[in-house]
């Protein structure tokens, strides 16, 4: 397990030279000169000059990127060109509510998700089998932002049950948590009948009901464990997805979390805080999957290292 | 029907005219057929046949364990004197695994992956016995130790991955008889591991059988095997039983030529022999049986009676019991010994 630890975590690093070598050259290769869009468009000759000297954009690139991630690691993602605050502040800032919000989306979709699994796949081709699949595939299909809409437009504009946007009392975690959890309930839902339907036909699963034991037992403690190890990898990378993908929900709720971050550099064209929260998320997202690896081997004890 | 010598002793499970149907959007499909047999008690019993032939779905019959879409359809499954058939699903599930117990063929998939061994075996203590977990384990230790498992007290915390093929089995050996069963219903126990671990399997289970005074059915495709352990086999073809016999008759004197076919197919060590006999052809898919004898279309002896009409399972004088036209008296064709022939008449047909 230790090594398999160790292992996994030095697959990691060529993800994340990868991602820092994009992220870095998003800065080079859209179209104009980057001093000159940092200095503005209005500067002079010799400000733009200034800025390049200063930001070290005259260097080769190489060197650029060796510094570029050398700061990086040392927690410096430069400043914001417009507010002129530090890159790492502005993330740290809005970094929790996005794991907050992505976090109890997730839960959301864990709890919603399991549940109208186990019932399809324990009542498979019954009428509520059918009306649970038709209802995930719709929650699957839904594009968030719409739901977000038209979760407003009902529950908080026309009834007036729960508030419009924001982020922190309950009232207002509620919609965008159901926004952002409806999709992952129903990939769960499905994840969780098909794999159901596949373990139950497993031989183990005769073997439990040779020795006697209850359905009720056969289904929760024989089939479920059994059934859970594909929905864990599922329910990671949809908090990992969560993570860097709220962009839509948290504009749509005015959620001041890294979502909107990212999309009021992008308006902005503040590349150095487009660059510090791409990055920040992809490494969010790495990690997550991570740690999804390390949980399925402890959850399903027969992988071996390959 | 029934064969007198088994009569008289007192049979642990009688199942009589056992039908079992599949019911598929192809209609239905005979699994098994009207099947009959008797395990004496502290006997065992062979089920021999080749894949398809129904022998599983018999022994799953049994357990009541037939999954949708299959049904037992019909006949009576008499296990001491009551009717399997008639029992309920929480009257049956009382029954599994402490009075008739079952061990099938793939060790590798039967045993749960996320539980240990223990906990494995000491779930029949909790739920025929209404042990408590650490009361359970323990026994687990005792079970395993019977089973031949080396030092048990550190297996019975291991996970299955965590064991060759040859222990997983013994495992599943230890959990079938944790509850002491009457009856043990024996699917194939040895065909998926090597012909080494196999013997030991088989000389484990024999002698557990003795000491713990069970009555046995052992579901098999080898005759080899059967010779080894069984006191009668039932031979199944495509639904249906064949021929019936105590294994010494069976082996010396086999009067179906299914049988003959099998027996024939069989590596010998008492004489030379450059190749093995084949049977020819297929067993029929059981949604596309012939209309008469189901081995009439490989039988080398058939003629256009044994094509339109089924026979019945008739008793023999040396105390087989036969299903084919050649031992009776409706018999058209020339006069057979059906052992001493069949090479000859396979070789002229093929």
């Amino acid at each position: 397990m230790f090594v398999y630890t160790i292992r996994r975590i030095i697959q990691t690093i060529p993800v994340m030279i990868g991602v820092s070598l994009v992220v870095f050259l998003m800065m080079h290769l859209i179209p104009g000169d980057p001093a000159q869009i940092i200095a503005g468009e209005a500067a002079q000759e010799e400000q733009v000059e200034q800025t390049r000297e200063r930001l070290g954009l005259n260097e080769p690139l190489p060197v650029q990127y060796a510094t570029f991630v050398g700061n990086a690691v040392q927690g410096d993602l430069g400043n914001s060109i417009r507010s002129g605050r530090s890159v790492t502040s502005l993330i740290g800032d809005r970094f929790w509510i996005t794991v907050e919000l992505a976090f109890y989306s997730t839960l959301l979709s864990i709890f919603i998700g399991l549940i109208a699994g186990i019932i399809s796949a324990t009542r498979r081709n019954s009428f509520l089998d059918m009306s649970l699949m038709i209802i995930a595939l719709f929650g699957l299909s839904m594009p968030n932002f719409w739901l977000g809409l038209i979760l407003i437009q009902y529950l908080a504009l026309n009834i007036g049950w729960l508030p419009v946007s924001g982020w922190g009392t309950p009232q207002q975690i509620l919609l965008p948590v159901i926004t952002l959890g409806t999709a992952g309930a129903a990939i769960i839902a499905r994840m969780t009948r098909s794999s159901m339907l596949e373990v139950i036909h497993q031989d183990y699963i005769r073997t439990a009901r040779a020795k006697g034991v209850k359905e009720r037992y056969v289904v929760y403690k024989h089939a479920l464990r059994n059934a859970l190890i594909p929905v864990v990898t599922v329910v990671g990378l949809q908090f990992g997805v969560l993570l860097g993908g709220a962009v839509l929900t948290e504009t749509v709720f005015a959620i001041n979390g890294l979502g909107r971050l990212v999309v009021e550099a992008i308006n902005q064209r503040d590349f150095p805080v487009v660059q510090g929260s791409v990055l920040v998320l992809s490494l969010l997202f790495v990690l997550v999957n991570f740690l999804v690896d390390i949980s399925y081997r402890i959850l399903n004890k027969r992988i071996e290292l390959d | 029907m029934e064969n007198e010598n088994m009569e008289s002793n007192e049979s642990i499970i009688k199942v009589d005219n056992l039908q079992t149907s599949f019911f598929t959007h192809k209609g239905e499909i005979k699994a098994v057929d009207g099947v009959h047999f008797d395990v004496p008690a502290g006997k065992t019993l062979g089920i021999v046949g080749e894949s398809g032939s129904g022998k599983s779905i018999t022994s799953l019959s049994i357990m009541r364990l037939i999954d949708d879409p299959g049904r037992i359809k019909g006949g009576e499954i008499i296990f001491k004197g009551e009717n399997l058939l008639e029992k309920s699903e929480a009257e049956m599930r009382s029954i599994r695994g402490n009075k008739i117990s079952m061990i099938f063929q793939e060790p590798m998939t039967s045993l749960n992956p996320v539980y240990t061994i223990g906990d494995q075996i000491a779930e029949a203590y909790q739920i025929h016995e209404g042990t408590s977990k650490k009361e359970g384990l323990r026994k687990a230790v005792d079970m395993l130790k019977l089973v031949g498992i080396p030092s048990p007290e550190r297996r019975v915390k291991a996970y299955p991955h965590e064991l060759s093929g040859g222990m997983r089995q013994r495992a599943m050996i230890a959990i079938a008889l944790a509850c002491d069963p009457e009856l043990l219903v024996a699917d194939e126990p040895t065909t998926a591991l090597d012909v080494t671990i196999q013997a030991q399997i088989l000389r484990l289970i024999s002698r557990l059988q003795d000491e713990l005074g069970m009555s046995m059915m052992l579901i098999t495709h080898d005759l080899g095997v059967v010779a080894e352990t069984c006191d009668y086999v039932a031979v199944m073809y495509a639904g249906k039983i064949v021929e019936y016999a105590d294994v010494y008759t069976l082996f010396s004197n086999p009067k179906h030529p299914y049988t003959v076919g099998l027996l024939k197919s069989l590596p010998r060590h008492d004489i030379d022999q450059d190749e093995l006999e084949v049977i020819q052809g297929m067993v029929p898919r059981p949604d596309n049986l012939p209309e008469g004898c189901r081995f009439a279309p490989r039988c080398p002896f058939a003629r256009d009676m044994c094509h339109e009409r089924l026979p019945d399972l008739e008793d023999l004088e040396g105390g087989n019991q036969v299903r084919c036209w050649i031992h009776t008296d409706q018999w058209d064709g020339p006069e057979v010994n059906v052992k001493d022939d069949y090479g000859s008449a396979q070789s002229s047909t093929s």
